[in-house]
């Protein structure tokens, strides 16, 4: 199958995807499900990953700034931008990616490959709208929670390692992060993550849902899930940054 | 009843069923047999709807497939009961739970309700305590129990199993059999089972249509069977030397 062939399906998967819901107490209970397993079970690793990933910006810049014409509360400026800006949306959705991402290739195709799907279609019930809608709103309205703890987390990350390791003030580093604060950079790290999150829960379930075959596939599947997941993000990130921020 | 005409169906070009005209009867037991890659599992899945056939006519009580639209098709489904060859239970649900998920998706009931009503079915299919259990807990044959359970728990009008026994050691699998015959005659439904277990077409095929190469190759009764001199089914069915010794013994003993 080519890729058009893949990217058509997909759009037709998109379209089964947006249907009422068969019945809204049942929707909703999945959806508080899925927001378990898509969200709050990432919260951990998200937290943990964006507080390191601040604390090495903060030390690799501070390292990297030795000239005396260069202000120390650059270090805080160079930590919050670098986090708003790319790590806490492009680089904690990438992780979200192979985390979230294998898991929802993984927990579809198995239902394929077992025939779960086929019940549900049996029964009359639209298995996509079923299985992947409230993956997608779970996504979409918690990861930029994520994100924004990870902006917080990556900012404080930063600010403990310099001061801890003696590589600067704590006053340049306040300084640093409250000079030349754009609203705007939250609300286009927001955007990138409204649509990687869309990203990351349709991509991988497209690969889960049209798996064929046994184990196997479905390991190659997620495989595959997140290899393209992350390869659509990376894309996007580089069309929407051109778009809302030149 | 349900009524199959001139069914065709292939995969890339190939042709898997080739015309199959056939009618499934209620309160009976109607078993599709034949050889592995003879098109029964695709013949089943097209009757499920779950497979497109390029031509032909599938009638459930004068309901063409076929022609329904989204809303019918959905109540058509509503009133279909199907046991996957594995089961197919939901992984992340109790018993209970996978057994009530129709009910959820379907009524209005109350939660108490709906809790009798999954007691009742499990009751029926001599499954208890199993309720807070997981499928991953239970043997294959309580698994196939739960299966029966979750797809009569609608009064369905069709019931449909592909290969219930497999897998099952024979005390169970007899188990099996006899419940979905007693299920049949009880609840007065068509019951449709794709297997190519011998003891079980013997035991309880009440009509029985034989698939050799996607085409009808023999329709009959488990009692017929024994008698027919139609070479493609006395191949299939009687090549053990056991089935062969039963049928010989049969033929003395009515001759």
């Amino acid at each position: 199958m080519n890729y058009v062939e893949h990217i058509g399906k997909y759009f037709i998967m998109l379209k089964q995807v947006f249907r009422k819901p068969q019945k809204w107490s049942v929707f909703r209970e999945t959806l508080f499900r899925e927001i378990e397993d898509l969200g709050l079970k990432s919260l951990g690793i998200i937290a943990f990953i964006s507080f390191f990933v601040g604390g090495v910006v903060a030390i690799q810049t501070a390292l990297n700034v030795d000239s005396p014409l260069i202000p120390k509360h650059l270090i805080g400026f160079a930590t919050k931008r670098s986090m708003i800006l790319e790590f806490a949306p492009t680089f904690m959705c990438v992780i979200l990616a192979g985390k979230v991402g294998s898991y929802i290739t993984s927990s579809i195709g198995t239902m394929r490959v077992t025939e779960q799907i086929d019940a549900l279609e049996v029964m009359g019930i639209n298995s996509l709208n079923y299985l992947v809608l409230p993956k997608i709103i779970a996504a979409v309205f918690f990861y930029p929670l994520l994100v924004l703890m990870a902006m917080f987390l990556g900012i404080y990350g930063g600010y403990l390692a310099g001061v801890l390791t003696d590589l600067f003030h704590s006053e340049d580093y306040i300084y640093g992060i409250q000079l030349e604060f754009n609203p705007f950079f939250i609300q286009y790290a927001l955007i990138k993550t409204f649509v990687f999150a869309f990203v990351i829960a349709t991509i991988p379930a497209y690969h889960g849902y049209f798996v064929k075959g046994g184990s196997l596939e479905v390991g190659r599947a997620s495989t595959q899930a997140v290899v393209w997941t992350s390869i659509v993000i990376i894309l996007l990130n580089y069309f929407l940054t051109q778009m809302l921020l030149s | 009843m349900i009524e199959v005409y001139n069914l065709h169906k292939e995969f890339d070009g190939v042709p898997v069923l080739k015309g199959i005209t056939t009618t499934f009867e209620k309160g009976k037991t109607n078993m599709i047999i034949g050889q592995s890659g003879s098109g029964k599992t695709v013949f089943l899945k097209c009757l499920l709807g779950l497979q497109v056939p390029e031509k032909g006519i599938i009638s459930f009580d004068g309901r063409k497939h076929t022609e329904l639209d989204i809303k019918s098709h959905r109540q058509l489904r509503q009133e279909i009961g199907m046991v996957f060859q594995g089961g197919a239970l939901y992984d992340s649900l109790t018993v209970e739970e996978n057994i009530m998920f129709p009910l959820q998706m379907f009524t209005e009931n109350s939660k108490e309700e709906m809790l009798e009503r999954v007691n009742v079915v499990l009751n029926r299919v001599n499954l208890e305590n199993a309720n807070k259990k997981f499928p991953a807990e239970l043997s294959g044959g309580m698994q196939k129990r739960v299966a029966i359970a979750r797809a009569i728990v609608m009064n369905p009008k069709y019931l449909f199993c592909d290969e219930p026994n497999s897998g099952l050691d024979p005390n169970t699998a007899i188990v099996i059999d006899n419940l979905i015959q007693e299920i049949t005659k009880e609840y007065n439904i068509i019951t449709v089972i794709n297997s190519h277990d011998m003891n079980s077409v013997m035991e309880i095929g009440e009509k029985i249509i034989f698939l050799k190469d996607g085409v009808k190759a023999w329709e009959g009764t488990n009692k017929e069977i024994f008698e027919t001199e139609n070479e493609a089914i006395v191949k299939f069915v009687y090549s053990s030397n056991l089935f062969k010794k039963v049928r010989d013994a049969y033929l003395k003993k009515t001759k």
